[in-house]
């Protein structure tokens, strides 16, 4: 009797850790997270905008229909990325994932302040690497670190009214996303 | 023979719990954090570097990418004010104030995620195209058949929920407490 008790309570015990196991594997082994589905239709490091969500077909699940999305599925081996967003007449705002869809900086048109959103996404190394005369300079350059050497970096432009959906998509339209050349 | 018996007993147990308790984790969505006003509940950390497990398995397994907290909130409504769960054969009122924010959408989602049809194509509002009273405050019907002024269209599927989002805001980002706003009230009207 006691030695089954003993095999319940080591059932008990193994499957917590096998539930927690589980649980931090998820983002890693996940085959349809926003990542995976988004590598048939984005090339790297390119900025492309995705269709608009409707019924029935939607890239991911939850997208807000109100905005018009671009997406650049960046890989930062190369050397890091310049991205340039026009600012619509509305709301723009620029957030980057880890490529497991963690959401590690977001900043959006105001923040920015300027008439475009210009950022520089490097990873740590290359963030380094910098000449210390350009770190100086970096008063007017934002840069980014990126926690993981590919992610995505995803552009949303508001359409306050559907009227204003050509608007906003053509704002995303001119956004670039693209590696400067190692030196 | 025991000693096989006792180790398939406990492997079998281990698999049960562990890949139950995860299979029921994620498919309720459970996460930390949160942040309720009302019906309404939003997870802030979750677009942000600091997510919890559950919530990064979650969105992973799901596909979602999180709004990141430098752009908005998210809030997630799946019953009204009394607690009764969205049916889309009902009607249902929001109205109230909103917390502030730059702009701010209401979409309404199968439990999936995903847009449900409707004759009219209309997903949602946004802070713009919504019809106020003089006061400023707005009441948005929630309902299958077409109604007067701020209509939503459910298509009449069984369940639905709601998703408020504001952008360009303070709420989430500054400590949660539950004063931080007012958000609009729901409330069930007939069902047909």
């Amino acid at each position: 009797m006691i030695r089954w008790l003993l095999w319940l309570l080591g059932g008990i015990v193994l499957g917590g850790v096998v539930h927690l196991a589980t649980v931090l594997a998820m983002p890693r082994a996940a085959t349809k997270d926003a990542y995976s589905r988004l590598v048939p239709i984005a090339p790297v490091n390119t900025m492309v905008q995705l269709p608009a969500p409707a019924a029935q077909s939607s890239i991911m699940p939850f997208m807000d229909p109100a905005f018009a999305t671009a997406v650049c599925r960046y890989d930062l081996s190369g050397g890091s990325i310049k991205l340039n967003a026009p600012v619509s007449e509305a709301y723009t705002s620029v957030t980057f994932y880890t490529r497991e869809s963690v959401a590690y900086y977001a900043i959006n048109d105001r923040a920015a302040g300027r008439r475009a959103i210009e950022l520089d996404l490097m990873t740590p190394e290359q963030h380094a690497q910098l000449p210390e005369e350009e770190d100086v300079t970096a008063a007017d350059r934002l840069i980014i670190d990126s926690p993981s050497t590919t992610g995505l970096i995803v552009l949303r432009a508001l359409a306050p009214e559907p009227g204003l959906m050509p608007m906003a998509r053509s704002a995303l339209a001119a956004a670039q996303c693209r590696v400067e050349q190692v030196q | 023979m025991r000693l096989l018996f006792g180790s398939f007993f406990t492997f079998l147990l281990a698999a049960v719990i562990g890949l139950g308790a995860t299979w029921f984790a994620l498919s309720r969505g459970v996460a930390f954090g949160s942040l309720t006003i009302g019906a309404w509940t939003a997870w802030p950390k979750t677009g942000s570097q600091e997510i919890d497990p559950y919530a990064h398995a979650s969105i992973a397994r799901d596909g979602e990418l999180p709004i990141g907290i430098g752009d908005g909130v998210a809030f997630y409504a799946r019953a009204d004010d009394a607690g009764d769960e969205f049916d889309g054969r009902c009607t249902f009122a929001l109205s109230g104030m909103t917390p502030p924010a730059r702009y701010w959408t209401l979409t309404l989602y199968n439990l999936r995620g995903g847009l449900v049809a409707n004759t009219l194509e209309r997903h949602g509002f946004t802070s713009e195209e919504i019809v106020r009273d003089l006061d400023g405050s707005f009441t948005i019907t929630v309902a299958p058949q077409a109604r007067p002024g701020n209509w939503l269209p459910t298509g009449g599927i069984e369940h639905f929920l709601l998703v408020w989002r504001l952008y360009d805001t303070p709420i989430g980002i500054a400590a949660t407490t539950l004063k931080e706003g007012p958000m609009p009230a729901i409330a069930r009207k007939g069902c047909s």
